[in-house]
Formats: structure tokens, sequence, C-alpha cells
């Protein structure tokens, strides 16, 4: 069964605790500046907003990169780059259409989430459960229940 | 480990920034931040020194936590002499300044001296600078932060500044970081205007890689924080209610000064609780409440945010302030709203607004205008003095009295000098609920008894986050105890003393002390640093730290005769509720504290003490 990783940004408290995940995981150190999860906090609407890649089953990037270095995880879904191909052309962070694909100066290579090999770190330091790792088939079946709750069995009967 | 090692010195008289390195043997015995910065400001400034001559030093300064995975691992806190009380200041703050200070490669800033003209200090990772601030002298909080943002072209950018209340001298100005975050007390932001330094503009991108064993450091933090999530008042309370859970709780049990302190309880408490904040309001059916806010790494989430009823009188002209913005906070609540008689909801998240886009301490703010309003009804003051009607219970006057002392305008410049000056001009002294010239907080010393030596030996003046004992006494944390006597108290504040000073120079939010003790924290600190750090060390590097400010605050003139409460607490029995019929017990619980602490009757650390310590 293929997971993904599900926003719910109602539940989201801008703790950063996932950029955080993100950075120790991919690069050993807490660094935010890192994170390939950014949670953006609208702060005049009081809502904040986790946000990362969606792993396009047609990944823009994916199709746009000249060297293949853009690949599909078959076991997860998800598109990785591979840095040793890479010549960060950045042809891939402009085919995005959201964002989630970026250039890091200090390698010379671009970044995106890669689902940490089907164990996303992000989610398993989100304290509210904001970010949650579940069947990619199934990321509706929670608003589904919501709504199956409301159903009003008196006025079917 | 654990540290950047490395410290920033700001010359502001002659605009120079430096890069020293961090006083390793000085980190090993006194750890971080509150801890750390003191024992710099009592090495490098005079205890007699003006707080607001350019003889004092500003440092912020974070945690060994600070920037980690760590949860509430963000405060940051801000050391230096006090103007409103001449004590040590010592004002934490969470959001996420104090990341990112660490994560562009610095443990501490220290300001010294005074710049010729307004400035703000911007770094980037290692490059740090000072640059012109005329533009933005004169600006609020919340506009200084957004015009800094757009002039470096980064929304990333953290900001900490101060508002119009540090630059017109109020004597209890704070340092606003991230819009509603402050480094509340003492007047550190004052210091700060006083500097002519409006800002400090931090991106760090440099991370924090230095932590001793990273491993062991996941497991400790991870452990930590299922504590934190499985404790009802930090897994539940708090980030359902906010500290607003405790309106309800603290005025039932009688020990919520009222009216100056007139009274010990409240009778509009539940319409400005946290229950009401969640409750939909009768003019839009909406609630005052929207949802929570973390600082930087916090698994707790106590903030809150609201929106203001659009209707309300005091923001019906202003559509500015009719987004989203930090909701009230027990401590505000209580001292704008129980502490002067008003129970609107409303006005008082607009006043606590006005504190936040200003930069005000909203708890000496409330100390000071209840004091006004009692001066009033009395009739020492009159409208004509003050320029309004300010009797007890007027939202109107309220928020007035706030806009006035935040613009420096007509009596505003007399509420900005603190209750204790106010009432001493007007010759009734005995009005100022104060100790050591600042207004104590939310909790009554009549009604929980412990609070009363909390207040009176606390090193920055009245305040409760030095030994919060309503925890043991109201919440029965770590046991239970009676509030109503004074027996045993001399020791659970001591306790409580010596373990929130290493709380307060780990890096970390002393709210997690309602879950965690020292053996919680030691594994994470143990994990991040190098050297061996257990609990005993850490009490011990406590009881150090509250020595040592001890020593300051007797050095700047301070003696034992300032650890003291207002008469008022001490004469005036409550009137109602479980505590109706007593006063403090503080004269009896003093001695016995001063025996405990190893400090001879006057309130001086014997030699044995401080040879005990390493002072």
């Amino acid at each position: 069964m293929q997971k993904s990783l599900h926003i719910d940004a109602s539940k989201c408290t801008d703790c950063l605790q996932c950029e955080m995940a993100c950075s120790y995981e991919n690069y050993g150190i807490f660094n935010i500046a890192k994170s390939r999860i950014k949670v953006f906090n609208f702060e005049h609407e009081g809502r904040k907003v986790p946000y990362t890649c969606t792993q396009c089953a047609e990944a823009w990037c994916m199709h746009a990169c000249p060297v293949d270095a853009i690949r599909l995880d078959a076991a997860t879904g998800a598109k990785v780059v591979f840095e040793d191909t890479c010549v960060g052309c950045k042809v891939c962070t402009i085919a995005c259409p959201f964002g989630t694909v970026n250039y890091v100066a200090d390698t010379g290579k671009v970044q995106k989430c890669d689902l940490c090999g089907g164990d996303p770190a992000c989610a398993t330091a989100c304290p509210t459960g904001a970010i949650t790792y579940i069947d990619a088939d199934w990321t509706g079946l929670d608003k589904m229940r919501q709504w199956a709750a409301k159903t009003d069995l008196a006025a079917t009967a | 480990m654990g540290w950047n090692r490395k410290i920033l010195r700001v010359d502001l008289t002659h605009g120079t920034c430096k890069a020293e390195p961090l006083n390793m043997e000085w980190a090993q015995e006194y750890l971080g931040q509150r801890g750390l910065a003191t024992k710099y400001l009592v090495e490098e400034v005079n205890p007699k020194a003006d707080p607001l001559s350019p003889e004092n030093k500003l440092i912020m300064a974070t945690g060994p936590l600070t920037g980690t995975m760590a949860s509430t691992g963000g405060r940051y806190s801000v050391i230096t002499k006090s103007p409103l009380t001449g004590a040590v200041a010592c004002s934490n703050s969470g959001g996420y300044f104090g990341a990112e200070l660490k994560f562009a490669g610095w443990d501490m800033i220290i300001f010294e001296g005074k710049s010729p003209k307004p400035v703000y200090l911007s770094i980037e990772n290692d490059k740090a600078e000072l640059k012109d601030a005329s533009h933005l002298w004169g600006k609020t909080v919340w506009d200084t932060e957004e015009i800094i943002k757009k002039s470096h072209q980064d929304p990333q950018i953290r900001v900490s500044s101060i508002g119009r209340a540090g630059e017109n001298g109020v004597l209890y100005a704070c340092i606003v970081n991230d819009l509603h975050r402050a480094a509340g007390r003492s007047g550190v932001g004052t210091v700060m205007g006083s500097k002519n330094l409006k800002a400090v503009a931090i991106r760090g991108t440099k991370g924090v890689s230095g932590i001793k064993d990273f491993k062991a450091f996941m497991t400790a933090t991870t452990a930590a924080k299922k504590v934190l999530a499985d404790n009802a008042v930090t897994g539940q309370a708090l980030p359902t209610y906010g500290t607003q859970v405790l309106m309800n709780v603290i005025n039932e049990i009688g020990a919520s000064p009222t009216r100056n302190s007139r009274d010990v309880q409240f009778e509009g408490a539940r319409k400005i609780s946290a229950e009401a904040m969640h409750e939909p309001r009768a003019s839009d059916g909406k609630p005052n409440l929207i949802g929570n806010q973390a600082c930087f790494g916090c698994t707790i989430a106590c903030g809150r945010t609201s929106k203001m009823d659009k209707t309300h009188f005091s923001v019906v002209n202003s559509p500015k302030y009719w987004g989203a913005t930090g909701g009230l906070e027990y401590e505000s609540a209580w001292a704008l709203g129980n502490n002067t008689g008003v129970d609107d909801l409303e006005a008082l998240t607009f006043a606590q607004i006005i504190c936040n886009e200003d930069g005000m301490d909203p708890i000496s703010l409330g100390g000071t205008i209840s004091a006004a309003m009692e001066l009033f009804e009395e009739g020492v003051l009159t409208e004509e003095m003050i320029g309004l009607k300010a009797p007890f219970g007027s939202a109107e006057g309220l928020i007035e009295l706030c806009k006035m002392t935040a613009e420096g305008r007509g009596f505003g410049k007399e509420l900005a000098l603190g209750s204790r000056r106010l009432c001493d001009k007007y010759g009734r002294p005995e009005f100022s609920m104060t100790v050591k010239s600042q207004e104590y907080p939310a909790y009554d010393p009549r009604g929980i008894q412990g609070m009363g030596l909390t207040y009176a030996t606390s090193n920055r003046g009245g305040c409760h986050l030095r030994s919060y004992t309503v925890a043991s006494e109201v919440l029965g944390i770590p046991v239970k105890t009676d509030p109503l006597v004074t027996e045993g108290k001399p020791g659970l504040v001591k306790a409580f003393q010596d373990a929130t000073a290493a709380f307060d120079s780990a890096g970390i939010c002393i709210f997690t002390s309602f879950a965690w003790t020292l053996a919680d924290v030691a594994p994470q600190v143990d994990a991040a640093c190098e050297g061996d750090w257990s609990v005993e060390r850490l009490a011990e590097i406590g009881e150090r730290i509250w020595n040592m400010e001890r020593m300051f605050n007797n050095a700047a003139g301070f003696t034992a005769k300032d650890d003291d409460l207002p008469k008022r607490l001490k004469t005036e029995p409550a009137k109602t509720g479980p505590a109706k019929g007593l006063v403090s017990g503080i004269d009896k619980m003093k001695p016995e504290y001063y025996d405990l602490r190893g400090w001879d009757q006057s309130g001086v650390p014997s030699k044995e003490t401080l040879d005990r310590l390493g002072l």
C-alpha cells in the first residue's frame, strides 16, 4: 500500500518541530533553513499552513529535468533527487507550480521532499497530528468521517 | 557543545560589532541564558550604575537548548539592570527570535554604551552591522517589524524591537519579538530605548550543529515530549485554554487580587475567563478565540490567537485591528481586568493589543492604572488632573489610559513611571501594590501564602516567575500543599527558585515545569552539552545563580527591608472566599527562608554559602 503525507492545517500551531526534524533527517543538524517542509503563518488571519511536495504523479520537476536526476521511488511514490546526477540547472524549480523544489547554494544541487524513504520525519515529529502519513488512496477518509457523523438518522428513518 | 561558543559585542557609542569567544568556564558554572548572561552583567556592570545611562549594558542571551528539537527550545532572555526596580532585570521570551539568533551562530549579544542616533542591529549569520533607524523611530513594534522585513526583502527575518513606550521612557517597556511575544518585565525595553537601539533583526541559516550526542539527544527530547503530552496541564489544559485556564480557578480560591488588591475575588472573572473566550459573542455570534499558537519548538502551544469584535467601541473605527492577533493571557487579563475592575473581554483584548503593539508590560501597566483608579476614587486624583474619569470598572477609561501611556501623552507621562513613583508623588505610597517597585501579578498572597514569599524575595521585584508555588499550592505539582498556611513554604519557595533558575538558563520554557522536573531536563542538557549534567548539578547551578543575583542587588543597595510586601497585604484581611480573614504571613516565613538560604537575618549570604557555591 502506498502512503502519502497528509496535512490538516487546522491542527498546526507553527511550532516548527517538522522543519527541524526534516533538517535533522537530511543534514544531521537542526536548521529550519534547510527544511523541505515549510510552515506559513498568515498572522492576520490566524492560519498556519505546513506546505511541502505532494509527489505529483506526472511530476513537472521530473519531466523537466534534462539529466534525469529526479526519479520515481516506486516503493513510496516519491520523486527523489539524485544528487550525483543533478547539475544544479534549476529548471525543475521553475517547472514546479508549487515551489516545493528549491536550490541549495551550499551544495549546488536542488532539494525536495523524498518522504524520507517511507518514514517521513516531519510526520513523526508533529505533536498535533497536523502532519500524518496515511494510505495514499484514502486521504479523504477523515473528512468523509466528519461529514458522515453529521448524517441525521432520525430524519432519514 | 550546545553552545555556539560565540558572543557578539556591540559598542553602540562607537558603532562597532565584534565577535568574541564565549567564556566556557562560566558556561560550565552558569549553563546559559539567564545564568550565564547575569554572570557577564555582574562582571561588567557596576551595581550602582544608573540603569538608563550608557554605563548599563543590555544582554540578549540564548540557552544551550535554544534552537534545538527540545520542546519549547526557542527561548531567549534579556538581562540588564532595571530602571523600574534598580535590581537585576531578566526577562524571558518565546516566539522565534531566540532560535534565529542561535541559527545565525551566536549565543548572546552584549550591547554597551549609547548610540548617538537611533539605530537597529542587523545580523545575517556572521555578519553584524548597525544600521540607521531614524525612519523607524516613533513607529510601533508591528510597523517596525514590517518595515524591516520589507526593506531587507526577506520575510524570514526575525525581529525584536521596542515600540513607542520604550522610546518614551515608560519604565516598564518591553522588548517585543514576533509581534506578540515579549521580554516583558522590569523595563528591559526602556533600557533599549535609552541606548537609541530600536530593533534587532536576524536571519540565521547556519542552524545548530553543536550537539554532544545527537542520538542521545533525540532519545531524551522525544521522551520528554511524551511527558508533556501525557500531563493534564501541559497536554490538555494549556493547549485548550491557555494560561487563562487559571482565571476561574484562582478567583474561586479567593486569591485574585481585585481593584488594586482591595478584594480577593472578582465578580466579573467568569466574563473574562478562558471559558468566555471560547463562547460565541452576543454581538456577532463568533467566539473571541480563534486558535492557539506555539512558540518555536513548543509542543504545548498555550499561546492564544483572537479576533476582536468589530463593533466593540475600542476598534469600531479601526479596521486594522479586525484581523487575527495575540489573544489574552492570564496575567494580562487579570492585570488589566480584575485589577482595574473591568469585566469587558473585548476591552481587555484590545488593552493587551496596545501593550503588544507599543511594547508595554501589561502587569505593571495594569497595576499602575489600578493604583491611579484608587487614587481617583479616593479623590486624590481628579478628572481634571487625569483628563478623564477613571473609576474602577471603566473600560473606556482603561483603554484611553493605556493609549496615553504608550504615546507619552498627558497623564500617560505619569502612568509611565509605575505605581510606586506615582503613589509616592501623590502622597499615598500604600496604594502601590509593588515589591521593589515592581507590580506583583495575579495571585493574592493572602489566599496563596507561598506567593507572598515569592514576591518578597524575587530578585527582580514583584513577580510570579521566580518561584511559581501556585503549582504546588493550587494545582498539586509536584505535591499538593495548603495555600492558606505558611508552614513549609520557605523550603518550597527556595526549591522552586533554584529549579526555575536552572530551567531559565537552559533555553526552555518554565511552563514545561508543570510536567517536567529537573530529572526530565538533565538528560536533555547532558546530551547537548559537554560535561556531566545531573539533577544535583542543575539544582546547584540554580542556587548559584540565585545567590549571584542577590549579591548584585545587595551591592546595588537593596537590604532585607526591601524583601517585603505592601502594607495592605499584611494588615487588610481578605474579605471573602476561602482566605477570608487572612493576611499574608510574610513576616513568619522570611526568617526561616533566610536560614534555609544560608543567609544572615539581614539577607546577606554567609561566607560559607558563597564558598560552597563558588561565588
